[in-house]
């Protein structure tokens, strides 16, 4: 993968707020997303507002919390996912896979590897027809993504060969990720995290 | 909502709209904002190309509406999803509420739709008894409001944050922060409990990829996700244009659509949905998916040969972004349900005539919508010739009518202009070149007392031409000049300043027609459509344009009329079409002609040091992508200064100035604000209509910033 391309990627993503980082081996970034996980702020239902007096329903569902913090990564393969569990357990990070649905009120950090990446735009390409994945990367405070800069593109036109036969293939539920959710619709004043994650952590990761 | 009845009742409603200073900020920050943001986003890129290929793709599908449709049911029901064909708005609200009657479905949660706002979908689900809540934050206020929006991108882009903390104290019951970050977390909080309880996610669409049997949305926030994830059932609401053969037809789309709304380079999601996918919220863990195309007019648009081409537009909302009028009074008095120049066309198809009838004369035809658009669509065209058809519908009011029968006579026209001459005497200024108060058959004065008018001139063009045309004995060149009626009738000067300069040069023939008339604009302009092609009939045969290298017009209007609007007006009329493509193409301006052509060189004149601003007449700027040549041909005189918004229009139109007058008060108001704040001494532009309302501004006004056609500004350094 050229070198202008993954500076072209980070600039792009970067411009819309993500962390961008270089990892050398898959075990890095399990150790990035644990050490996120921990540094961030213990409620994990924070970005719901409970610390603000926004309704007393909400306060409620704020009392009703798991006092652990959780991180959520299916469709991992499995010898990954057991890698990733051994760093979250010695941290005390609970780890879950399945049953997203059950956590809608919020959890710490999603994690997931990409199927593609688009240069041009920075956007990250996730095959979401696991339902899991999908809430995962929706409900996630922070995302951690690994990208593999083999899986990286120039740009959507570049990737469309890729992206065809993943549509082929139905159902499919194909997402293109660029940056934290965000809102302008209050007085155009750019506001993070209004439905979806509020930080997006990419990790180019040099697999070739 | 556009809700007046009468005319009275609409100015009177965009009077008050003009007076919502929140709203005017606001969409005046975003203006300004936007045009850096745009051209960011587009840097490096081939815009017009890219442009011209989205008009091209959609145009054919828009060709093949039937066959691709029934690709996509094909392919999509191989799949498992139920495709539905609406006729009506009506037919598919009563189709989605079914799907949500068979399916038992309680409460629905939506992902943002233009298609369902088109329908009413809400009024219709609710009436059924159904629960239903917007996900976009921006619907969602404006629907606890009880209001449309007001963008097609930004909904509630005409609110405070104020106004959102007092309306989200409502929903929680508790006193909120006007804090946007907090007011957006209480939304989050709010909505996430939505999707939770949400039966059935309804989404609109951006694309549905024939060949996959896909359906793309294009959100920022990620409601679209998990509306179509959490629900069991999903419906998507889609209008039959928005079918696309290809996936790359829907990546070319996406090229531009978020460049083009907000000058982002993407959204933060855009989401790819192929057949039923994984839902463990259903028994089966597999979601109910409905898709609903909706006709309502789109196949009988697509197979008209001028109006199709408004089935491309993919919703950017560029065009509202840049229009200067939709820019002063907002969405809600600027559109119906779809705001902004599209918005103006759509209602008159999807919503009615009733509906359409006072949007479309508020545009002042400046054409800075036609510019951005992404789709490439010819949007003041298509509102004008709404304008006229809604005319022929309803019958001509008597000003218009009156006003087309005397210019398609021109000596009955010119000699109507010469008496007025003694006819306004008693209403002239001591000095003679403004009118004092205008007679009360014309209009109500004080609505215009914003800027002086000018008297008609002592002598019109066209009689001292006979003793002024320039005797040239080898001209390397023959131009015909066009005049247009009020350089003709009450700006004389400015022809003879333009006669002078080229003059100067000897070598050129020049040549006035005499059976020239008036462009025949303000007519078109007033929905006089069959008046604007008997003028231009009349122009054509005057003018013989196999006589003349050029045919050279001061006038901006003019210009891109004869240019642009006679070879359409003139269409259907074979015999002389030859003869238009001619015409048309030896059109040019004056700075043009003289810049581009002559190449007069800045040793004809002595630099006078004076600083002077620029107004680029909406005509030439946008109408003939003029844009050098008059600022270098001012600069070769004098010290050309920068202003800002040169290009911004400055609220003539025409008659529309005469129609809206409190639009076109604030127009100029802006535009003199601009020119006084760079600290010239006098404004060049190129169109006598500009001068017009420039000049009478800073006059009414006692500023004493002139204003003069280049023309003028040029001819009084001549060595
Ligand atoms: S021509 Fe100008 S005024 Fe009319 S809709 Fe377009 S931008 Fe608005
Ligand atoms: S008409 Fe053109 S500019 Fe306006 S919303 Fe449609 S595509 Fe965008």
């Amino acid at each position: 993968m050229s070198q202008e391309h993954i500076e072209l990627f980070t600039k792009k993503a970067e411009a819309v707020s993500a962390i961008v980082k270089r990892i050398d081996k898959l075990n890095e970034a399990y150790a990035y997303a644990v050490d996120v996980c921990l540094n961030k702020n213990a409620c994990q239902l924070l970005l719901s507002g409970c610390e603000n007096a926004i309704s007393d329903e909400a306060s409620d569902l704020c009392e009703a919390k798991a006092a652990d913090k959780v991180m959520a990564a299916p469709k991992l393969a499995d010898d990954q996912y057991a890698e990733l569990a051994k760093a979250a357990e010695k941290a005390g990070v609970k780890l879950i896979a399945d049953g997203l649905r059950n956590h809608l009120a919020g959890i710490d950090i999603g994690f997931a590897v990409a199927d593609l990446g688009l240069a041009e735009t920075g956007s990250l390409v996730l095959d979401s027809s696991s339902e899991d994945l999908r809430l995962s990367t929706m409900v996630s405070e922070i995302n951690v993504v690994v990208l593999p800069l083999s899986k990286l593109r120039a740009s959507s036109y570049e990737a469309e060969a890729e992206l065809l036969p993943m549509m082929q293939k139905a159902p499919n539920y194909l997402a293109f990720i660029t940056g934290a959710s965000r809102t302008a619709d209050i007085e155009r004043v750019l506001a993070i995290g209004v439905h979806g994650p509020l930080e997006l952590h990419i990790l180019l990761w040099e697999d070739a | 909502m556009q809700t007046a009845v009468k005319i009275e009742e609409y100015l009177q409603e965009v009077e008050e709209s003009l007076g919502n200073e929140f709203q005017r900020k606001a969409l005046d920050t975003f203006a300004v904002a936007y045009r850096t943001g745009r051209a960011n986003a587009f840097a490096g890129m081939d815009v017009k190309g890219l442009v011209d290929e989205i008009a091209q793709a959609k145009d054919d599908g828009i060709r093949r509406m039937d066959e691709l449709y029934n690709q996509f049911k094909q392919k999509a029901e191989s799949m498992g999803v139920h495709v539905h064909l609406a006729e009506t708005a009506e037919e598919a609200n009563r189709i989605i509420a079914r799907i949500a009657k068979d399916n038992d479905c309680k409460k629905v949660i939506k992902a943002k739709s233009m298609t369902a706002e088109e329908t009413h979908l809400n009024t219709h689900l609710e009436a059924e008894g159904l629960k239903v809540v917007e996900s976009d934050l921006g619907e969602w206020i404006i629907q606890m409001r009880g209001e449309g929006p007001s963008h097609m991108v930004m909904p509630a882009i005409h609110l405070s944050r104020f106004q959102v903390a007092d309306l989200f104290a409502g929903v929680t019951k508790k006193e909120q922060d006007p804090d946007i970050p907090k007011l957006v977390k209480v939304a989050r909080r709010e909505l996430r409990k939505e999707y939770v309880e949400a039966d059935m996610g309804i989404s609109g669409s951006n694309f549905a990829v024939v060949e996959t049997g896909t359906i793309g949305l294009v959100t920022n926030e990620g409601n679209a996700r998990l509306a179509t994830t959490l629900p069991r059932v999903h419906v998507a609401l889609v209008g039959l244009e928005k079918l696309t053969p290809t996936l790359h037809d829907a990546l070319r789309i996406l090229r531009a659509l978020p460049r083009n709304a907000t000058g982002q380079q993407i959204t933060s999601y855009v989401t790819w949905i192929t057949g039923p996918n994984e839902c463990k919220g259903a028994p089966d863990d597999k979601k109910v998916m409905h898709v609903v195309f909706l006709d309502n007019g789109r196949k009988k648009l697509a197979k008209d040969k001028d109006f199709a081409q408004i089935l491309r537009c993919i919703r950017c909302g560029a065009c509202a972004n840049v229009c200067p009028v939709y820019r002063l009074v907002g969405g809600h008095k600027y559109g119906h349900v779809y705001i902004g120049a599209i918005g103006l066309i759509m209602t008159y198809f999807f919503h009615g005539k009733d509906k359409a009838k006072f949007l479309v004369q508020n545009c002042v035809n400046c054409g800075a919508c036609k510019e951005v658009c992404a789709a490439g669509i010819d949007l003041p065209r298509l509102i004008k010739e709404i304008h006229a058809m809604i005319q022929d519908e309803d019958g001509h009011p008597a000003q218009s009518k009156l006003m087309g029968l005397v210019l398609k006579n021109r000596t009955l026209f010119h000699t109507l202009l010469k008496n007025m001459r003694w006819a306004q005497k008693p209403f002239a200024e001591r000095d003679g070149q403004y009118i004092r108060h205008l007679p009360t058959v014309f209009m109500k004065d004080k609505d215009q007392d914003f800027r002086k008018l000018p008297t008609i001139a002592d002598k019109a063009f066209r009689d001292e031409w006979k003793s002024i045309k320039p005797e040239v004995r080898n001209p390397t060149l023959r131009v015909a000049l066009f005049s247009g009626c009020v350089q003709d009738f009450v700006y004389p000067e400015q022809m003879k300043a333009a006669v002078k300069i080229i003059a100067s040069t000897g070598t050129v023939e020049l040549d006035y027609p005499m059976k020239q008339s008036c462009c025949g604009l303000p007519v078109n302009m007033m929905g006089e459509k069959q008046a604007a092609v008997e003028v231009a009939r009349q122009n054509v045969l005057a003018i013989d344009p196999s006589k003349y290298d050029y045919i050279m017009t001061m006038c901006a209007s003019c210009a891109s009329h004869l240019k642009h609007s006679y070879p359409k007006l003139l269409e259907n009329d074979a015999d002389l079409a030859p003869k238009v493509a001619q015409f048309a193409d030896k059109v040019i301006d004056f700075s043009s002609f003289i810049h581009d052509v002559l190449q007069i060189s800045s040793m004809k004149f002595n630099r006078s040091g004076k600083r002077i601003g620029y107004h680029a007449p909406c005509h030439l700027c946008r109408g003939l992508e003029v844009r050098e040549a008059p600022r270098e041909a001012i600069n070769m005189a004098h010290d050309y200064v920068p202003t800002s918004e040169e290009e911004v229009c400055c609220g003539f139109g025409g008659s529309y100035s005469m129609k809206f007058p409190a639009i076109s008060k604030t127009l100029l108001a802006k535009k003199m604000a601009n020119l006084e704040a760079g600290d010239i001494a006098a404004v060049a532009t190129d169109c006598p209509g500009c001068v017009m309302q420039i000049r009478g501004g800073m006059k009414a006004s006692g500023k004493d910033i002139e204003v003069k056609h280049v023309a003028e500004l040029l001819a009084e350094r001549l060595r």
